[in-house]
């Protein structure tokens, strides 16, 4: 079941809206439809939102994004297509039924907050709920749930007018999340905060979805904004969807000229991870046997120190060094435990580039990427990293490397988030 | 009509027209037209033995309490020594009279003026319609609508009120048409996305946030009305009107002024408590809440 699905959504304001939909379908250019009277806004966009995905519409202002999103719960109502809510056409129902989806099923937030500037940060967290019949001592103490989460605990007797424009979107937030909705639509939430601001509502609303995996589909003119929040992005441009993709098959695979040129400025090591440019490990030692096959595995490649892995889990357990190793074979030493060092440089497969730098450099060894159990997936040797990073800076139209492992979770990409933003 | 109509020479009889549909419309609607009769007389001569009831000394001195209660003592002392002067000049009872007269016909016009703004702000061909309308009350001269409103009504307050109600709506509903367009559209956005029913916008979202503007509305209604005073005169209606007409039929530049004086003291007094009350609409004090 998806969450949301759009199904060749128009849009047309003006005259003639119906032709121009049938002239559209027919393959006329928006151009052409202007000519009629009808400014169309978005055309045939199809697209589905899986439960607790991030779904980021990307595109410059009048690009239709806005409107779009108000179709999904009905503020604006569709000239042709549909859009179904948990498999609910909301463009079939009628007046009462779409305000019990929008009360039960979908909430939103503000490019501008939109609080009620003369109810208290508390009332209107609650707001969402008082409109849905909840009483007063559960609304409140929703409300004062939702605003721990947001981490605006103690204030909740202030006005709107008292607090700064990254803390009234977080009240935005809480009326959306003590809602109790599924889905969130979010509509340039960060836009109109400063750049600091927004990082950091962008990462807290990262940590959120970890825990709360909401289906939410997010509004941004902001290519980075996309990259980091979005587990696919859908880039829209003159009202069209023209492509839809996570963010590395958008970098590195543009659908077009438009997208290409578009994402040209990316700040690629923001968005690659490490597990797009790994290699596969060469120095593996087995942590579970002795030193002597220890000996023989680093003699064969001729290296001076190994990864210790376990056997069976793969689990990255240390690094040995060669005089360690041919110490405990002199000794006669049965296990290799003593002797693995823990001074290795692990990094999440789901690390950015970016992030990479730092330890590679204070590593004599490889990096080693690990997923979230801690197995050893692959690393990232020093010239690996350097040679990504120059073919990013040179051509970004070109492959970067091979990226053998599937886009990440959005539970893998807030625990990455979580470390980049420290 | 029989006659032929001569392109060269016209004649138009609009006035004529008028006048039959005026009769028309009286004879019909009798029973209403003395409902509004009996009702805003009965309105009036309430609320005018309501103010003559006390001793006019602590009539002042109620002024002063509301004046300091809405606004400030500083206010307050202004009130009394205002109302004192009043008593002082002898217009103690036409004062009366016209703040009679002046609230009734804006609590009159405020009633009808705001939901008709709030239609006209929901309804794009309602305002469509609305506005000329109010662009004729506005500019009709004032004295022309005295004369239906003398015919239907006799001579008295009643007629006094209606003109006044004619006159001084217009602003009131401009202004709460305008003030409701100029919510915020998002913050509605936000009504409409949380699921609150159209009824529970208006109530919670756009009449509050509202509110300063149409209070500034009200104020413009009640200052109008106070303008009418010496036409309502003209067509019976007690008060210093009546006063400053005498004044000026007889040359009597004393009378004239004391009575003017006094359409001045009350004009600011009920401005400045308007707008008081307008500063304790809860958007404006959460506006000025500081820690």
């Amino acid at each position: 079941m998806t969450a949301v699905r759009a199904e060749g959504l128009f849009k047309v304001f003006g005259r003639k809206q119906d032709e121009a939909v049938r002239r559209l379908l027919d393959g006329a250019s928006r151009e052409e439809v202007t000519k009629l009277g009808a400014t169309p806004a978005v055309i045939d966009a199809s697209f589905e939102v899986q439960p607790g995905e991030i779904f980021v519409v990307m595109g410059l202002s009048g690009s239709g994004k806005s409107t779009l999103i108000r179709m999904l719960n009905g503020l604006w109502t569709p000239t042709a297509g549909s859009v179904y809510v948990d498999d609910v056409d909301i463009a079939k129902i009628d007046a009462a039924k779409l305000r019990q989806v929008r009360q039960q099923k979908i909430s939103m937030v503000f490019q501008h907050f939109a609080l009620l500037p003369h109810r208290t940060v508390l009332e209107n967290a609650a707001y969402a709920l008082d409109i849905q019949g909840v009483s007063k001592e559960e609304r409140r103490a929703k409300a004062v749930e939702a605003l721990e989460l947001v981490g605006l605990k103690g204030w909740e007797d202030k006005y709107p007018a008292q607090l700064s424009g990254g803390m009234k979107q977080r009240v935005g937030l809480a009326r959306a999340l003590a809602a109790g909705s599924d889905i969130m639509l979010m509509d340039e939430a960060f836009s109109a905060l400063d750049p600091l601001i927004r990082r950091e509502m962008q990462d807290q609303l990262v940590e959120l979805q970890a825990s709360l995996n909401k289906t939410i589909v997010f509004i941004t003119h902001d290519l980075n904004e996309a990259m980091r929040l979005g587990d696919r992005i859908a880039v829209m441009r003159d009202g069209r969807i023209v492509q839809i993709g996570t963010a590395e098959e958008v970098l590195n695979d543009p659908a077009n000229d438009y997208v290409a040129q578009f994402v040209a400025d990316v700040d690629r090591t923001r968005v690659l991870t490490a597990s797009s440019v790994m290699e596969k490990p060469q120095y593996v030692v087995n942590a579970d046997a002795g030193p002597r096959e220890a000996q023989h595995v680093m003699r064969e490649k001729h290296v001076s120190a190994a990864f210790a892995v376990g056997r069976r889990d793969n689990r990255l357990h240390g690094v040995v060094y060669d005089e360690d190793v041919v110490a405990a074979v002199k000794r006669g030493d049965q296990k290799l435990d003593k002797i693995i060092k823990n001074d290795v440089a692990a990094v999440q497969e789901d690390a950015y580039l970016a992030d990479l730098f730092a330890p590679s450099a204070e590593s004599k060894l490889p990096l080693a990427v690990v997923d979230q159990a801690g197995k050893l997936v692959g690393v990232v040797p020093r010239v690996t990293l350097l040679a990504a990073m120059a073919s990013i800076t040179e051509s970004p139209d070109q492959d970067p490397g091979a990226h053998s492992l599937q886009p990440v979770s959005a539970a893998g990409a807030a625990s990455g988030q979580e470390g980049a933003a420290q | 009509m029989s006659e032929s109509f001569d392109v060269l020479e016209p004649r138009i009889d609009l006035g004529q027209w008028v006048e039959d549909a005026f009769d028309w419309f009286t004879e019909t609607f009798e029973v209403v037209l003395d409902g509004i009769d009996t009702g805003l007389g009965w309105a009036y001569e309430t609320l005018l033995s309501g103010l003559n009831a006390p001793p006019f000394l602590v009539m002042i001195a109620i002024f002063g309490a509301l004046g300091w209660l809405a606004r400030s003592w500083q206010f307050a002392i202004f009130a009394v020594l205002g109302f004192y002067l009043i008593a002082g000049m002898d217009q103690w009872e036409g004062a009366m009279q016209t703040l009679s007269l002046v609230l009734i016909s804006a609590a009159v016009a405020v009633i009808l003026a705001v939901p008709i703004g709030i239609l006209a702000a929901k309804s794009q061909p309602v305002s469509n319609v609305v506005r000329p309308v109010l662009d004729f009350m506005q500019t009709l001269p004032p004295m022309v609508y005295l004369i239906p409103a003398l015919a239907a009504f006799g001579i008295g307050e009643v007629p006094g009120i209606i003109a006044t109600v004619v006159f001084a709506m217009p602003p009131g509903v401009r202004l709460t048409e305008l003030a409701i367009r100029q919510v915020d559209a998002e913050v509605v956005e936000a009504g409409q996305a949380f699921g609150s029913p159209p009824g529970r916008i208006l109530r919670q979202i756009q009449l509050p946030l509202a509110l300063p503007t149409i209070m500034a509305g009200i104020n413009q209604v009640i200052m109008l009305a106070l303008s009418m005073v010496v036409l309502a005169a003209m067509v019976g209606a007690e008060g210093l009107g009546l006063d400053v007409l005498s004044g000026l039929s007889s040359l009597n530049v004393a009378l004239g002024v004391e009575a003017g004086v006094s359409v001045v003291i009350i004009a600011i007094y009920l401005d400045r408590i308007v707008a008081a009350l307008a500063d304790r609409a809860p958007v404006v004090k959460a506006a000025k809440v500081r820690d």
